[in-house]
């Protein structure tokens, strides 16, 4: 067959180049322009060149709120997908439990973020919340608005509360999909629980684990309103991560050329890891293969 | 290798069993022989599989025990009862290399290092996938991964029975054809106790020394290829072994005749043990039939008549019956005024589907 083109089959294209336009290209410029230029009121602009960048990649501030970030993520991450394959591996394959685990799991995913946060902020208080005042009464220390230690553990315990069900869901519709004749095979092999999970159940994770890590990794280097409602970046700024340090700087402090140059920067590591997480395990999934 | 004994072997998927139609395997009693290449035959959903899954322990009967050598394994799991089974569809570690997958069953078994190496090597040369041993499995076809299944089946030494469930569904004719010849082969060599279990009979009579036909739940008869063909206990295993299977026609009796129809068939055998008040049928494969145009055989009409290379089925009406016969190639098929010639010594009958034997 030959090939036919007709270059007006681009104007089919136009209705949702124009809604991205809207909605996504036209707001991402406005955080450009500001990234590159100064302004000192009156709506008027200088063109200051790659001097934001600059400033935001030298300084302590950016430095010392993008660790934090990494540590938590890196954290929550190696918590919640051991977690989350555990309880996925822990939960019932059929019967009347499923439905009952399943609706457990879904329950922490379908709170509202801020709610989250004031649940743990309340819980977490030494004078009226349960966990609070029960560690107190134990005479454990504990005070998260003053330890940052304290502060750092409570977020931690917020997060995987609040997420490592989207692992286990993700990783038990992955070993829901295992045919039986597998588990029948491994036990004919006098396979050990072990080498079951490894050389069965893993392998057929893989490709939904991916999707957890990615999901994981993402959401949490973006995360703002649950640490916001707790401690608000405190005590100090120990829990100040990237997205409470960019809304400090763009809202509270009005530096919209900083604010937006480190948006910009912010933007590009979410990408770039994102890339290199995707890269590597879609590879090693080839590898596989 | 192992004698395999099914004690009052019966099995039930539901939780609360009220009648006999509950059972997905109604009682049956067994002596499998040691060395012995068993075929389970039956249409879907008779109850091979689950027989065979509960011999491998992956099921706990409901009732009954199975003894392996003398020795009860009912209670025992899987891993304990030294058993090797190969399924329907392909069961390869994707991970692991054609190599590994074939050694995984002797190393999770402590085997030691060099004898996995050989016994994985001889058995890679029997498939012919020596070259493939460094291979990922994942990346194999079909047939190989099967034959990836059948190789962990093979590879140990040691196992009591190897239980195959329709292993050769996934694999290409003449491959399937070549890989029977090989099992048989190994069979042959190593002596392994094997039970193969298939739909197909053509599967089932060239790889086994014994058929065990199954029909609803049931094992309705267990003999040789020759027994199954020549004395079918039940109809359903007329119909179900031969092509075409077996006429089957209500009859009366009369003496020392069957009669069809007010036509008298002679018979030979089963007549003096006939139950009170059963309903009676006659059986006669179409290979002992014949058409002529002499006799005083009944006058059939012919419907139709199929070439099939080496033979003919001409499908001939008798009143209201239909009957196939087996022609030769180079006979001819009378076009009027044909006369039906019955065997004697090959005329079965049946009560309630049941043969008639002599008592």
């Amino acid at each position: 067959m030959n090939k036919w083109s007709d270059n007006r089959a681009w104007w089919l294209v136009l209705p949702v180049v124009l809604i991205v336009a809207f909605s996504a290209v036209i707001p991402l410029m406005t955080v450009v322009n500001y990234a590159f230029q100064d302004t000192f009121g009156n709506n008027e602009f200088y063109w200051a060149g790659i001097e934001w960048f600059q400033e935001v990649l030298r300084s302590d501030r950016f430095h010392g709120a993008l660790g934090r970030q990494f540590l938590f993520s890196f954290i929550i991450l190696s918590i919640e997908i051991p977690l989350g394959i555990a309880i996925a591996l822990a939960m019932p394959k059929k019967g009347l439990w499923v439905p009952f685990c399943l609706i457990l799991m879904a329950l922490p995913l379908l709170i509202p973020w801020n709610v989250v946060g004031t649940i743990w902020q309340i819980f977490g208080r030494i004078d009226i919340g349960l966990l609070g005042a029960t560690l107190d009464g134990l005479g454990i220390e504990y005070n998260y608005t003053q330890n940052a230690l304290d502060a750092w553990v409570t977020l931690i315990v917020m997060d995987v509360w609040h997420w490592t069900s989207l692992v286990v869901l993700l990783c038990y519709a992955g070993l829901q999909s295992i045919p039986d004749a597998y588990y029948q095979a491994a036990r004919i092999d006098g396979a050990s629980k072990w080498a079951t999970f490894r050389f069965i159940q893993l392998p057929k994770m893989n490709r939904v684990l991916l999707i957890a890590v990615l999901l994981r990794f993402m959401d949490s280097f973006m995360i703002y309103t649950e640490p916001f409602v707790v401690t608000g970046g405190g005590p100090g700024n120990a829990t100040t991560f990237l997205s409470i340090d960019l809304v400090q700087m763009a809202i509270g402090q009005f530096d919209l050329g900083p604010a937006a140059a480190m948006s910009l920067v912010y933007f590009l590591i979410i990408l770039l890891f994102s890339w290199v997480f995707f890269t590597v395990m879609s590879y090693l999934d080839r590898a596989e293969s | 290798m192992a004698k395999i004994e099914l004690n009052g072997l019966a099995h039930s998927y539901m939780p609360h069993i009220q009648e006999p139609q509950d059972f997905a395997l109604k009682e049956l009693n067994h002596v499998w022989e040691d060395g012995g290449a068993y075929a389970l035959l039956g249409p879907s959903g008779c109850g091979k599989t689950t027989l065979l899954n509960i011999i491998s322990g992956l099921l706990k009967p409901t009732h009954g025990e199975i003894l392996f050598d003398g020795e009860a394994v009912t209670n025992k799991a899987t891993e304990d009862r030294n058993i090797a089974q190969v399924f329907q569809f392909p069961v390869v570690y994707d991970t692991m290399t054609v190599y590994d997958n074939l050694a995984f069953p002797l190393r999770n078994r402590g085997v030691g290092a060099s004898e996995i190496d050989g016994r994985v090597r001889e058995i890679a040369e029997l498939l012919e996938m020596s070259d493939t041993l460094k291979h990922k499995a994942s990346g194999l076809t079909a047939d190989a991964k099967q034959k990836i299944s059948l190789g962990r089946g093979l590879v140990r030494a040691d196992v009591s029975a190897i239980l195959f469930d329709e292993p050769l569904t996934v694999i290409d004719p003449h491959l399937k054809w070549q890989l029977r010849s090989q099992l048989k082969h190994l069979h042959k060599r190593f002596n392994y106790t094997m039970v193969y279990v298939t739909h197909d009979q053509t599967e089932a009579l060239t790889f086994a020394d014994k058929v065990v036909v199954m029909y609803d739940g049931a094992v309705v008869q267990m003999g040789t290829p020759e027994e199954l063909f020549e004395r079918p206990k039940h109809t359903f295993v007329g119909y179900f072994i031969g092509s075409p299977g077996m006429n089957v026609v209500p009859c009366h009796i009369d003496g020392k005749q069957a009669m069809v129809a007010g036509h008298a068939f002679a018979m030979e055998q089963g007549l003096s043990n006939i139950p009170a008040g059963a309903s009676l049928e006659v059986g006669i494969r179409p290979e002992f039939l014949s058409l002529t145009r002499e006799g005083t055989g009944p006058t059939v009409s012919i419907q139709k008549v199929e070439d099939l290379g080496r033979f003919k089925v001409a499908s001939v009406r008798l009143e209201d019956h239909e009957f196939k016969v087996m022609v030769n190639e180079e006979d001819e098929v009378p076009a009027d005024g044909a006369r039906l010639v019955v065997d004697p010594t090959h005329v079965n009958l049946y009560a309630n589907s049941h043969l008639v034997e002599e008592a």
